[in-house]
């Protein structure tokens, strides 16, 4: 089996008194997507902040590549490659789409491959490309989430850390979400994708964890958690 | 008579804004009202003075060392006294005191360093007076227009054309949001304060090579008068704390000429209290806005 690209190995975080994630294990793979699914105040934005460096894990080591991630800083961590897309959106508001996705670019320096990655943004998200001078807080939330996709893109992650993408939007914008990530996944990005929205999340995912308030209770194919009981009564609303 | 005060007051007036500009930089990526700034401005003009009086340097060396150690000087300012503050996540008041703290120590530095007396700060610009239109155009006044003015372009090429810009715009807006594109928030606000720092010290140069005059104590009136600007303009945003700085340049000329010379100071200090009441966002803001 080849060493995980990403490993957390039982990380606990804490908000002062708070113990928001309880001695955590997670392994993802190279090129694949995992699900972490869980209900609210589950700890799961806690993870991703965690793994992005915006928060520092009291105990526990983060893996990637093998590589201790702890001690870096967030902005280390976006150079070596992992970017967190975060809950709610967070774009620039008052700056032009362009100038959000060229900070997204902010750490590299290679010209050439970050006007290709822009065009490859444009392609995936031609709503975006139609509205590159339109400051971000005109966007409608489905822009917005389309911005902060394309924004984390941007910095050429190798991890990619969604956390809710399809959070607040109709349900035929969720499809097309989701359908992006897979695109997103074909250019060779490994994605822990975080989601309220349990069914398509599992339906997407390759392998998936559950999160209960702060520990993992259930780990497996995504195909093998949508069929599990109690996922089902849990998550899935007894579909 | 008129467009002789209105041109005095508009040549004190860039001034404020230049140093107006420095409440607004740290203003808007910090949320933080640096009651250091007008220190900074007195520090910034002793700085030069040492340059061009003692060390007998020229005034384009007084410049480049004044805008050099006085940006060095703030940035340390930040990186000792309010840094440690943010990374305990410390309340807005605590650092808004460490600056009125830091003030105070800025000052009395420079009393025990050069005495509290007023110095002698020779002319800047003294090629002589015209007369345009009736009105008596001192070469002084136009250096100094000139100088404030190619600053200002300059600040603002910054903020709006360069990356370092960018990511001060992009700090100002969300700044969990910086970090996560990997910008280092830290060297940002160090950024932010020298810039800050910088234009005070050239601002604080040209006032005192105006009036001819440099003491530890310059900088309480001066920075009281352009924070007035700055929120007037809509503190945090540049072409408001410009607009803010010649509004009270003017009205403080107009009112010593029309009302009497005592209501000089007194008259930026009416417009921030109308200010606050009819327009709290200044004349430029739009929402409050909140850190968050
Ligand atoms: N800044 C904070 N300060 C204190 N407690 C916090 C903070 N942020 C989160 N928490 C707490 O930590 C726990 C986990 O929160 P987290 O945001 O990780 O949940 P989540 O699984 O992402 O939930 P949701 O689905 O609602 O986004 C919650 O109990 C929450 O109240
Ligand atoms: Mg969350």
């Amino acid at each position: 089996m080849p060493s995980p690209i990403l490993e957390l190995k039982n990380v606990n975080t804490y908000y002062g008194m708070i113990h928001a994630v309880k001695g955590i294990n997670m392994e993802i793979e190279k090129g694949e997507i995992v699900a972490l699914i869980g209900s609210n105040g589950a700890g799961k934005s806690t993870t991703l902040n965690t793994i992005a460096g915006l928060l520092k894990p009291k105990k526990g080591e983060i893996l990637y590549n093998g590589k201790p991630l702890v001690h870096s800083s967030a902005a280390d961590i976006v150079k070596m490659g992992i970017c967190l897309s975060p809950e709610g959106r967070e774009v620039f508001p008052d700056l032009s789409v362009q100038d959000n996705l060229r900070l997204g670019a902010f750490t590299r320096k290679d010209k050439a491959k970050i006007a290709a990655d822009y065009e490859k943004v444009y392609s995936l998200f031609p709503r975006l490309a139609e509205r590159k001078t339109q400051v971000a807080k005109t966007l409608s939330g489905g822009e917005q989430q389309m911005l902060a996709i394309g924004r984390a893109l941007m910095s050429d992650p190798k991890v990619l850390l969604l956390d809710e993408p399809s959070l607040g939007l109709s349900p035929n914008l969720v499809m097309l979400i989701f359908d992006l990530i897979k695109d997103i996944k074909k250019l060779g990005v490994t994605i822990l994708l975080v989601e309220q929205n349990a069914k398509m999340a599992l339906k997407t995912a390759d392998r998936a964890y559950v999160l209960e308030t702060g520990r993992i209770t259930l780990e497996g194919t995504g195909k093998a958690l949508l069929t599990d009981d109690n996922v089902r009564k849990a998550y899935l609303g007894n579909i | 008579m008129i467009l002789q005060q209105i041109f005095d007051g508009l040549t004190l007036g860039i001034v404020y804004a230049l140093i107006a500009v420095g409440y607004s930089l740290v203003f808007g990526v910090l949320r933080l009202v640096n009651f250091a700034h007008g220190a900074t401005y007195a520090f910034g003009a002793h700085i030069a003075m040492v340059v061009i009086v003692s060390a007998n340097f020229g005034l384009f060396w007084g410049f480049i060392a004044s805008v050099i150690v006085t940006g060095l000087m703030t940035m340390l300012m930040d990186r000792i006294a309010l840094r440690p503050l943010r990374i305990k996540k410390s309340k807005g008041i605590s650092a808004l005191i460490t600056t009125i703290g830091c003030s105070y120590i800025i000052q009395n530095t420079l009393m025990i360093v050069f005495g509290s007396r007023s110095k002698w700060f020779p002319k800047i610009f003294d090629y002589g007076n015209f007369n345009v239109g009736g009105i008596l155009v001192k070469s002084t006044q136009v250096g100094i227009i000139a100088v404030s003015v190619a600053l200002l372009l300059a600040l603002t090429y910054v903020v709006h054309k360069t990356k370092i810009g960018l990511a001060m715009r992009a700090v100002q807006q969300n700044s969990k949001a910086a970090s996560l594109m990997g910008i280092d928030v830290n060297k940002v606000v160090s950024f932010t304060f020298f810039l800050g720092g910088a234009s005070a010290a050239v601002a604080g140069t040209l006032i005192s090579g105006y009036y001819q005059i440099v003491n530890p104590q310059m900088g309480f009136v001066a920075g009281l008068k352009a924070f007035s600007a700055a929120v007037l303009g809509g503190i945090g945003i540049l072409h408001g704390a410009v607009f803010g700085g010649l509004v009270v340049g003017l009205a403080e000329s107009l009112a010593a000429y029309y009302i009497g010379g005592g209501y000089r100071d007194a008259v930026a200090f009416i417009i921030l209290i109308a200010v606050l009441i009819f327009r709290p966002n200044g004349l430029f803001g739009k929402k409050v806005i909140e850190k968050v």
